[in-house]
């Protein structure tokens, strides 16, 4: 194998669990929640899926167990903020506590045992091509599911009806309402899929990206993707592009390390946050791009009739 | 923040589950962990440790702890409330946790004090460390005599003096056999992130290395080790489980029996302030794991030096040593002092990074 192509494969490993975790937040931002418990919907997913998959011996029904551990903490959330409307950024904490220390408690049997790993699907002749080969052909099944998700999400948002209606709630929840729009309908359904998509992320951690469960293993990543998503103002391919480029900067910065280059490597480790920082205030510095695409109602509960 | 928040919920947590009442006739012995107890390395050891003297000293010992205390200001209170609250002896089981330890120990003089891996003491403030660079020394002969390319990698966590200390016991380990050894070290900036210690470990394997070691506390690095069929090393826990057929030995922290006789010295008033323990592998603080994965010979030369080592004819910082930068550091026969290793920045030669400063 080239090294090129491994370089490819291991950034690409990386960035999956941030692509679906952002790609899930995104749909939940648009519909003008705000949900700043990823982590901990992440974290659950990947002792569930891990728990799952240890259990039954397989990866599959580890990554469903895991899809469902991050929507059942997302339904939590939901009956919180759009149930009672509690305050969505406090509650959001709050879920990344829960979800921290739950898991801990849950995966507690698990640690230290070594994990099914999730089967690459290898397309015989493809994937032997160069370079590309393994990268496209030769990948583990939630990487293919990334890659539809921000499909589906791209098409559902802007080609579809629906899309449009999850968008207007989220940009005005008043007059969506006066419509007669179901706007609690909307965003329970967006809260659900975006823990279903963090719940997924967190499989990836447990299940391919590293085998095994480790108490805390999400280790900031919920965060980064909440990040993403402001990066690529709310725009589901700008979420693949910062996802990668995030990816590509931490794994070059490890290999600018092996290397020896001799650049202090506390300059390096930041480089991936700092990357995105900048880019972020460049493409801030668009006051009408951002303005357009912001959720006018982010984080505002919304009680019908008031 | 959230680190703080977490930290409160942790500590809020231990001290609401702890009796109210504690009898006064049973010593408290507290311990303060870096990471979640099931972290599978230093801090599972670390508890591992606590349970063992906890079993060995029975109803006379009471053990608590909080985990996942950040290092830096945050631990000050996590210490300060564990001497508040009734606890004999504490121990912080860090290295950050030090200049905290040293506050808080100057504050309550009736509290003693145990800080691992640190350097400073005070009357009622002992410090203890293990010395692993002999489990080091061991592994990166160990490593040469393996190693086909001539590499091996090194995942480290963050440049403080006991890592430093363990990457130049494992060259000079490796060049004891092989003196054109080199090595390669990737600095993660993290004790704790699994995906992170993956992720180097790949980069590490992409860029010829085929032997890795780590410094770090997940078995991650180990997993990707047997995923791409190279040998690599445990740490602070026997990791064969993750790695059965690419572990070839693994350095266990054994702090158990160091636990049972500080508490053990607490309640029969023995014990004393202002030292420095330093054990090795001849105390038993920490242990070899089977020489696994590797040919016969390769495991009678890490037998023998292990061996040696516990004898004290062998002492892995002996001249003639020079440092990265060529210059001299041991002369011939010269053994170095504890102080400088224990304040290590530098790095001898042969090390293929430069040292962050």
């Amino acid at each position: 194998m080239l090294i090129a192509e491994s370089i490819l494969l291991t950034i690409a490993t990386a960035a999956t669990p941030l692509l679906i975790a952002a790609i899930g937040e995104l749909v939940v931002e648009r519909s003008g929640v705000l949900n700043l418990g990823v982590e901990g919907m992440m974290v659950m997913g990947a002792v569930c899926g891990f728990g799952a998959a240890f259990v039954t011996g397989s990866p599959w029904i580890g990554v469903g167990a895991g899809i469902l551990a991050g929507a059942a903490m997302a339904a939590l959330f939901a009956l919180l903020t759009l149930g009672i409307a509690a305050n969505q950024v406090a509650t959001g904490l709050a879920l990344t506590l829960l979800g921290l220390g739950l898991s801990g408690m849950i995966g507690e049997p698990f640690v230290g045992r070594s994990g099914t790993k999730m089967p690459v699907l290898d397309i015989p002749v493809l994937s032997d091509l160069p370079l590309v080969g393994r990268l496209v052909f030769g990948q583990d099944p939630i990487f293919y599911a990334s890659i539809l998700l921000v499909i589906g999400v791209s098409w559902f948002l802007f080609g579809t009806r629906a899309g449009l209606t999850l968008r207007s709630v989220g940009d005005n929840h008043n007059s969506a309402h006066a419509l007669g729009i179901p706007v609690l309908r909307y965003r329970v359904l967006a809260v659900l899929f975006g823990g279903a998509c963090a719940g997924l992320a967190g499989a990836h951690l447990s299940l391919v990206y590293t085998p095994q469960w480790v108490e805390n293993m999400s280790a900031g990543r919920g965060w980064i993707a909440l990040a993403l998503v402001v990066f690529a103002s709310w725009r589901p391919w700008r979420v693949v592009a910062g996802a990668y480029l995030f990816g590509a900067v931490s794994i070059g910065q490890l290999h600018a390390q092996a290397l020896g280059f001799g650049i202090p490597s506390q300059f390096l480790s930041a480089l991936p946050y700092l990357a995105t920082i900048v880019v972020l205030v460049l493409i801030s510095r668009n006051r009408r791009l951002t303005l357009i695409n912001t959720p006018a109602c982010l984080g505002q509960p919304f009680v019908p009739g008031r | 923040m959230r680190k703080s928040l977490l930290l409160l919920a942790a500590a809020s947590l231990t001290f609401a589950m702890a009796p109210a009442a504690h009898a006064q006739d049973k010593t408290k012995a507290c311990f303060v962990y870096i990471g979640p107890k099931t972290d599978g390395g230093w801090t599972q050891a670390q508890d591992v440790g606590r349970m063992y003297a906890q079993e060995k000293l029975g109803d006379k010992v009471e053990t608590q702890y909080v985990e996942s205390v950040p290092e830096g200001p945050d631990a000050e209170r996590v210490i300060e409330r564990f001497a508040r609250s009734g606890c004999d002896i504490v121990f912080t089981t860090s290295f950050g946790y030090m200049d905290q330890t040293v506050a808080v120990a100057a504050k309550f003089p009736n509290v003693k004090f145990e800080h691992a891996t640190g350097y400073k003491t005070a009357p009622n403030l002992t410090t203890y460390n293990s010395r692993f660079y002999e489990g080091r020394y061991i592994i990166g002969q160990i490593a040469a005599k393996m190693s086909k390319t001539g590499i091996a990698g090194y995942i480290a966590s963050v440049p403080i003096p006991e890592v430093v200390m363990g990457i130049n016991a494992f060259i000079l380990g490796a060049q004891s056999i092989n003196p054109d050894f080199k090595l390669k070290v990737v600095w993660v900036n993290s004790w704790h992130d699994a995906g992170k210690e993956a992720d180097a470990a790949k980069a590490l394997i992409d860029q010829g290395v085929d032997i890795l070691t780590q410094h770090t506390d997940s078995a991650a690095p180990m997993q990707i080790a047997e995923e791409r069929g190279i040998h690599a090393f445990g740490q602070a826990f026997d990791q064969i489980q993750a790695g059965p057929k690419a572990q070839l030995s693994a350095i266990i922290d054994t702090w158990g029996p160091y636990y049972e006789k500080e508490i053990k010295a607490v309640m029969d008033g023995t014990w004393k302030g202002g030292q420095s323990s330093w054990d090795g592998l001849k105390d038993g603080i920490l242990t070899m794991a089977p020489y696994t994965n590797m040919p016969d010979d390769v495991k009678k030369i890490a037998e023998e030096t292990e061996a040696k080592i516990k004898s004290g004819e062998l002492h892995p910082f002996t001249g003639p040593v020079k440092k990265q930068d060529g210059s001299e550091w041991l002369k011939a026969g010269e053994v170095s002092d504890d102080g400088t290793l224990l304040g290590m920045n530098f790095y001898v030669a042969g090390v293929d990074d430069k040292l962050p400063q």
